[in-house]
């Protein structure tokens, strides 16, 4: 029916679309939905300036998403469309250029719906840093989204949106994922193209995509996958036709369960859910054995030397110069400094200044170095891990999503909201969250699978079995 | 205050813009378009987002010159990031290479009159330009330019073993020279494809412990870099002399005063925070790489001059002379080719065809001669149909026209005269016209003969055979 | 370790105002706390990690192609002079 097209999966919506009105019907349905819900939910910052553009008739050949709409988070640089980072010092930046993975899209034929809102420059777990507006957890709009993507994952789960892509350097694509209760992937770092994306921590950021099923995902990804010439990091492994992998059950599968992730201070609720988790996949025929990850705890302070060093320089060419907010006057160091301290907002600032002193004269070696080499160790853990087993079964977030404001005022305890996600990256491997129930406030809790090096195969196979035994997908909020 | 009792210290900093097609990390040609701004891409202009990656063909430069200057080339290399601000650097920082760098530890020898020397390289690296900027002529602000922008450099640091002025500028003629033969550079200050940067300080003579140094920019010439450095010592000395302690800065060469400025500085010594570039992987050079490299180096300066002071028995200072541009040894080896004796066209060459062309402002490249041209000039000469001092006067005359020397002989009417008999009857009338002379040959004065011989070449326009003439006028003079 | 937070924002181009300051410079000291923690481990034989991936030697061809969007950038850049940027006076003093 006309009025529930913004329902669609991504897959029902590739049967759908097999004429121009039926994209007109669903992209019509879609605004609408957006009109009716985003003022609630406050997801997107524009809407595609172009859109009236999508001019193409009927599916090429080899089009995989032909007028599918992917919703992007506003990190992610589109050619002749505002990419602001939600940040005051891109207001007005207009990209010449597509990023490579919004030029795969289009090369599949996907129509480009709307920019996703976040946190400034992808520094956040809660979606509040943005220099625009917070957006707001769908399932209650007094709580947080999660962050940095948190548009990307309230809009999908809102029916706002048939998928995004979001981007993941610390957790930003798999939290918000699980307080929303949708399907986010951070895939293994190189599997997809980084050019095009504004970067923050340029050996942690990739771009994934964030559905309302495990199957949606696998099908996204395999979209914007792929080596790139332009991007040095950038894997030449072959991508694999990723929904070849699911299947119903988990014969054979290892499961590990980390120990340092199940102690004092995780939510009741959340560590229950998990073990359920654990529980189901047995049931499906996978072994669970205890793992361990010795060096866990120390990822929030590795991550926040590294990713903050290479965040500050970054940053660093947001000058006025070129391209964005410029302060007018006359001396040109007074245009750095206050083109800066006013284009950027608290905590792009603090994470600039703890990068810029850990990298400065005398310091590097006690931190940069420092962080560094425990990032070996940390790497090291997840290598002895997975000769153990195949996958690494955690809770992706330690709560469920916390109230607006709560942890505005103490950025650490906000940097721990990453405690399960954050190795991940530093480790370079892929990870996905599901959902696996709700709490007593009816909030999403989500669980994390991390894979091998470019196995993203098994992560869709095992999320898959246990998705389509519990179909948690099928439970909407309330808007 | 004599400048004896010290000794200078001096390195030298050389960047050199490598010639490949396009720029280190992205595919934008490398040479310079008029239009600013107009050869640019959304990675040399640092748009959010943008990524680099690297133009192998720098990478293979670099590796000549590491071979060509002595180094080890590393077998494993990154690049770091070093972290500044300037309006000509759009990422805020450049792409360079701090601690792993292509190659280290080589040495250069240079020569100069009284001695030769070995002067070690520190280290070569590449790291990408900056843009440009244009203030002269602007209206409340500084106009950028980004062509230039990722365009390779090569940063070649010699260490401190360079003693005075005189060597450092032997030691860049012999580096231009060395990277002219590779042909990954044009080396042209003029244009900024080669620069300079020196780091001069003094000590006591017989000391170790090194000066205070003063790093001195905007050299640009290697004329500028030798005067710079002369100055900068005096100025060094002076300072200590009055019991002043040398401030370690940068100082800005004024070329018109002839005199180095103290930059006001802003800040304290900067700061770059470099730390590995995340968004370029390792590099890795095979010992088997290494050596393919090596065979693809031509004939360096060094090796060229000691084959031509042992093939054609030149003179040390002739064959330098020669070799210290390719163009100028290639053009050599040409007339060579052609059968013209070594040392006379060494002479012509650098004496008679460079003072021509430096008076018009003129290089050999742009020169209308061939070195066909002058071989045969100087095979008239050995046949005599002319005389060396007429052929001095046909050589202007190419240079202006391109003409071949026959063509310019035959339409000038300069074929000297071999004729005797002709000569013979000049001879007489000149001894006729010239009793004193004569007298004073008579009674002993030998150098009346060159007069008498002045004369008869004055009679004949300068076109007699000079030995002939000689030898014809003694004759007579004796019989008389 | 304490950041001196006025020599670092000079590094880092940041004119933080008073107000600013304070919470600042707390946040950063907690933050500095908490990675101090980094300090128990015994990293000296332990080679650093700057890549993740074991990638190396990627290069490309040198070969030109022109990617022209000089136009585009200039249309929305804070201030130009024909088709220059343009900044406040740079002076290069001595």
């Amino acid at each position: 029916m006309a009025q529930d097209l913004f329902r669609m999966t991504l897959k029902e919506s590739q049967r759908y679309l097999s004429s121009k009105e039926n994209f007109d019907l669903l992209v019509g349905s879609l605004s609408l939905r957006a009109k009716e819900i985003d003022p609630k939910v406050k997801a997107y910052l524009s809407f595609n300036p172009n859109g009236k553009n999508f001019s193409d008739k009927s599916p090429k050949p080899g089009q995989k998403l032909w007028g599918v709409p992917v919703s992007i988070k506003d990190n992610i640089c589109t050619d002749g469309w505002e990419t602001t980072c939600s940040s005051k010092i891109l207001k007005g930046y207009i990209p010449p250029y597509d990023a490579t993975v919004v030029r795969k899209l289009k090369e599949n034929g996907a129509y480009l719906f709307a920019k996703c809102n976040m946190d400034e420059f992808a520094f956040g777990s809660s979606c509040e840093s943005s220099a625009y507006h917070p957006s707001v957890n769908p399932w209650d709009l007094s709580r947080v989204p999660g962050g940095s993507s948190g548009g990307s994952a309230a809009c999908v789960a809102a029916d706002e949106a048939i998928c995004s892509l979001g981007t993941d350097t610390g957790g930003s694509i798999r939290q918000p994922a699980s307080l929303c209760g949708v399907v986010g992937m951070k895939p293994t770092y190189g599997r997809v193209s980084r050019f095009g994306l504004v970067a923050f921590g340029s050996s942690l950021d990739q771009i994934g995509p964030i559905t309302k099923t495990v199957e949606d995902n696998a099908i996204l990804l395999g979209a914007i996958a792929g080596y790139d010439p332009l991007d040095s990091t950038s894997v030449n492994i072959e991508v694999p036709d990723y929904t070849k992998a699911l299947v119903k059950d988990a014969k054979g599968l290892k499961i590990g369960l980390p120990r340092e992730y199940f102690v004092k201070g995780i939510n009741s609720e959340v560590e229950a859910a998990v073990r359920e988790v654990a529980k189901v996949y047995k049931q499906l025929g996978a072994e669970i054995k205890e793992i361990s990850l010795p060096h866990s705890k120390y990822g929030i302070a590795v991550y926040y030397v590294v990713a903050t060093a290479e965040a500050s320089s970054n940053l660093a060419r947001f000058d006025g110069v070129e391209y964005g907010y410029r302060y007018n006057t006359d001396d040109l160091l007074e245009m750095y400094v206050e083109t800066r301290d006013q284009g950027f907002g608290q905590e792009a600032k603090r994470r600039i200044l703890l990068g810029t002193f850990v990298l400065s004269a005398g310091y590097y070696d006690a931190y940069y170095l420092r962080a560094q080499k425990v990032r070996t160790l940390i790497k090291k853990d997840f290598e002895n891990a997975f000769k153990e087993v195949d996958v690494i079964l955690s809770p992706t977030s330690p709560t469920t999503a916390f109230k607006l404001g709560e942890k505005t005022d103490d950025p650490l305890s906000m940097y721990l909201s990453d405690i399960y996600t954050i190795t991940v990256n530093l480790a370079g491997v892929p990870a996905l969250s599901v959902p696996c129930g709700f709490d007593s406030k009816g909030l999403p809790i989500g669980f994390q699978l991390m894979g091998k090096y470019f196995d993203e195969t098994t992560l869709y196979r095992s999320a898959y079995a246990y998705e389509q035994t519990m179909h948690w997908y099928e439970k909407k909020p309330k808007l | 205050m004599s400048l004896e009792k010290y000794e200078s210290v001096i390195g030298l900093e050389v960047h050199v813009q490598l010639k490949t097609k396009s720029k280190i990390f992205c595919a934008c040609p490398a040479e310079f378009g008029a239009e600013p701004n107009s050869q640019t891409c959304p990675i040399c202009l640092g748009l959010p987002g943008s990524l680099p990656v690297l133009n192998e063909q720098a990478l293979y430069y670099a590796i000549k010159v590491g071979l060509a200057l002595n180094c080890t080339i590393s077998g494993r290399l990154k690049f770091d990031r070093k972290n500044y601000f300037y309006p000509d650097l759009p990422k805020a920082y450049q792409i360079s290479q701090y601690d792993m760098p292509v190659s280290h530890h080589g040495h250069l020898n240079i020569e100069l009159k009284e001695s030769k020397r070995k002067i070690g390289i520190t280290r070569a690296h590449l790291e990408e330009d900056a843009g440009k900027l244009i203030h002269e002529g602007v209206k409340d602000g500084s106009l950028v330019d980004y062509n230039r922008c990722g365009t390779p450099l090569l940063e070649i640091v010699s260490e401190p073993d360079l003693r005075s002025p005189e060597e450092a500028y032997e030691y860049l003629t012999t580096l231009k020279a060395v990277l002219q033969y590779l042909d990954v550079s044009d080396c042209n200050m003029e244009k900024g494809s080669l620069r300079c940067d020196a780091n001069v300080s003094i000590r006591l003579k017989g000391t170790e412990k090194l000066g205070t140094k003063a790093e001195i920019k905007n050299l640009n010439s290697f004329k500028a870099v030798a005067k710079a450095i002369q100055y900068e010592i005096e100025r060094q000395a002076e300072m200590l002399e009055s019991g002043n302690r040398i401030i370690q800065e940068t100082r800005l060469w004024n070329d018109e005063k002839g005199q180095t400025f103290s930059m006001r500085s802003k800040e304290e010594a900067h700061d770059y925070r470099y730390f590995p570039e995340p968004d370029l992987v390792p590099f890795t050079i095979s010992r088997e790489k290494v050596e393919e490299v090596r065979k693809t180096l031509p004939e360096l300066p060094q090796a060229r001059e000691e084959r031509i002071i042992s093939s054609y028995k030149l003179s040390n200072y002739d064959a330098h002379v020669l070799v210290a541009d390719k163009f100028l040894a290639d053009y050599f080896e040409a007339c060579i080719k052609e059968g013209a004796d070594p040392k006379k066209v060494s002479n012509w060459l650098t004496t008679e065809l460079f003072g021509l062309l430096n008076a018009k402002k003129e290089t050999l490249e742009t020169c209308k001669v061939s070195a066909k041209q002058l071989s045969k000039l100087i095979f008239l000469i050995d046949k005599q149909v002319i005389s060396g001092k007429i052929a001095k006067e046909v050589l202007p005359i190419m240079v202006d026209t391109g003409k071949d020397p026959e063509d310019i002989v035959k339409e000038k009417g300069l074929v000297q005269l071999t004729d005797t008999k002709f000569i013979e009857d000049i001879a007489k009338k000149v001894i006729e016209a010239n009793p004193k002379t004569v007298a004073d040959f008579k009674a002993g004065k030998s150098q009346a003969l060159g007069f008498l011989v002045g004369q008869l070449m004055k009679e004949t326009k300068g076109k007699a055979n000079p030995a002939l003439a000689n030898q014809i006028l003694e004759k007579h003079l004796h019989a008389l | 370790m304490k950041m001196d937070i006025i020599k670092v924002a000079q590094l880092a181009r940041l004119n933080l105002k008073e107000n600013e300051k304070e919470k600042l410079n707390k946040d950063l000291e907690s933050i500095l706390n908490y990675v101090a923690q980094l300090d128990e481990l015994d990293t000296k034989a332990i080679e650093p990690t700057s890549h993740v991936l074991n990638l190396e030697n990627v290069y490309r061809k040198d070969i030109v192609k022109a990617w022209p969007v000089r136009d585009q950038l200039l249309k929305f850049a804070p201030k130009v002079e024909g088709k220059f940027f343009k900044v406040p006076k740079v002076i290069e003093e001595a």
